[in-house]
């Protein structure tokens, strides 16, 4: 699966220097540097530790800002879905709760990450500490893999259990503020997943188990109502879609594809809006 | 969703969400502080602010050319992610174009040390003089040898020996406003356990009131005689 290979692929990149001694990345996602010139920078990290009273230095705001731009063109929660390796951790999790058929246990608001996402971006303006990352799981995995773990798996360990048992995709789909900061960053993103073929659906709800938002699904595949009137447009335009592909990768009916341009509040893409086809430059990934 | 539902389950959030922020809050007060033996790269901000400003990427420890700096795990005493050296283990090869610095994105190396020799990341001490062998009348040297501000950051100052009754005792002194704390004379201290140590210079260094001036640097121009001989003893340090 191509997604696997990108997550893996970077992890694998990062990894290289300190196996075996070829040092193509240095650094961590938190900040890296590649082949002595293109440095990339964690926009939140960065945007921690200047709200604790420091301004950064060159290489980390340049960094900070190719990482910007680079989400906010791809989509911002693509940094969950294809790089991110704890979603190598909750997708097991998501996966194993789908074969033991473990159901249930607590349902907790989705919105809890943009609170969680002002908790980490107050504090440190509060306590002058980055006070993020004494907990963060994401870059105590990553910095885990490439420079020891120490205790650090524990939480790790926490949050895959609290995935399996306690919330279904209850970290990356619910806490995470890593992935709610990056879900902002790429709010206005040309690319996204589309149901061009929608009423081709049977109902089969193989999506919906395979999605890890699967409330971003409904409104594009089932052309709800919408307030304003009319009904919603075959674009998944929700920022907390992570363009993952799982469900056009499951849909027997061939539903769902890639959608390129900006789309309109209603869920159109602006080609539609011109009277042409709704998808025109749609392209399908390929399996 | 009425109304009054939104406002309670907001507050609820809020309730909650506040109540996390001060556990980590309080449980970041407790993780931040650094051990003594621990010490921060060169250019290193005061720890409060290194804490702040550090991304935890890892950068400085992979540009460091002779791998002597670590970040740091969870479980150690040392802020999770943030890099460190142990002066007995490694000393800082104080590199004259400092990679360590060049590399930091975050700048919590502040990027405006350009010459090592001005580096701060803590102070030497000659810690424990009864081991010390140059106390003894033995001659070691190894600390002032190895310093790389040789013969300023440590200087060799001749004693009286009660023992030979000459003037026989070559014992390291450190000089606090040109040490770096690089730690390589505790890296070098030939003793089972080093009887010079770099400690933050927090801990140890002194400092005189405002008001107190030492008599031969309020009035340089004027020797002093005792005798017929020029009394040189009080020049040295002076000039």
């Amino acid at each position: 699966m191509l997604r696997r290979f990108n997550q893996l692929g970077v992890l694998f990149m990062f990894l290289l220097g300190p196996l075996f001694g070829a040092w193509l990345v240095t650094g961590t996602l938190s900040s890296s540097m590649t082949l002595d010139i293109l440095p990339l920078t964690d926009p939140l990290l960065l945007s921690q530790s200047m709200l604790s009273g420091n301004w950064p230095a060159l290489t980390g705001l340049v960094g900070a800002g190719l990482v910007l731009l680079f989400y906010a063109l791809l989509g911002g929660r693509v940094f969950c879905a294809w790089v991110c390796p704890v979603n190598l951790v909750t997708d097991l999790a998501a996966w194993l709760r789908r074969r033991l058929g473990i159901r249930g246990g607590v349902r907790i608001s989705r919105h809890l990450r943009w609170w969680l996402l002002g908790l980490v971006l107050l504090l440190p303006l509060l306590t002058g500490g980055m006070v993020w990352e004494y907990v963060n799981p994401v870059s105590m995995l990553h910095r885990g893999l490439i420079f020891g773990f120490g205790w650090a798996w524990l939480i790790l360990a926490a949050v895959f259990l609290y995935d399996l048992l306690i919330v279904s995709r209850g970290w990356c789909g619910h806490l995470c503020p890593v992935g709610a900061c990056y879900a902002a960053i790429g709010a206005a993103a040309p690319v996204h997943i589309a149901a061009p073929r929608r009423e081709q659906c049977d109902d089969c709800m193989d999506c919906f188990k395979v999605c890890p938002e699967p409330q971003v699904l409904k409104p594009a595949l089932k052309a709800t109502r919408l307030k304003s009137g009319g009904n919603h447009g075959p674009v998944i335009d929700s920022i907390d879609c992570t363009k993952c592909g799982r469900c056009i990768e499951v849909c027997d009916q061939d539903v769902f594809g890639l959608a390129l341009g900006w789309v309109d509040k209603h869920g159109f893409g602006k080609t539609h809006l011109s009277g042409q086809n709704p998808i025109a430059e749609q392209t399908k990934l390929q399996h | 969703m009425n109304r009054r539902d939104f406002v309670f389950d907001s507050l609820r959030t809020a309730a909650g969400v506040g109540l996390l922020g001060l556990g980590l809050g309080l449980y970041s007060q407790r993780a931040a502080s650094l051990p003594a033996w621990a010490l921060r790269p060169p250019g290193a901000q005061p720890e409060d602010d290194f804490n702040g400003a550090c991304i935890r990427c890892g950068l400085c420890v992979r540009d460091c050319p002779f791998d002597m700096l670590h970040l740091a795990r969870l479980g150690q005493d040392i802020p999770t992610g943030t890099p460190y050296f142990v002066a007995r283990e490694a000393g800082c090869e104080m590199c004259e174009d400092i990679p360590c610095v060049a590399a930091c994105p975050s700048n919590a190396l502040d990027h405006g040390l350009t010459d090592i020799n001005k580096a701060d990341m803590g102070l030497a001490i000659v810690s424990d003089q009864d081991a010390c062998i140059a106390f003894q009348g033995q001659r070691c040297e190894v600390c002032f040898d190895i310093c790389p501000i040789r013969g300023d950051a440590i200087t060799l100052e001749t004693q009286y020996h009660e023992r030979s009754g000459q003037q026989a005792l070559l014992i390291p002194v450190v000089h606090a406003e040109t040490c770096t704390g690089c730690g390589k004379c505790e890296e070098a201290c030939i003793l089972d356990e080093a009887a010079i140590k770099v400690l933050p210079r927090h801990l140890i260094q002194g400092q005189r009131g405002e008001h107190d001036r030492l008599v031969w640097e309020r009035q340089p121009t004027r020797p002093t005689y005792s005798g017929i001989v020029l009394d040189r003893r009080n020049d040295h340090r002076a000039s």
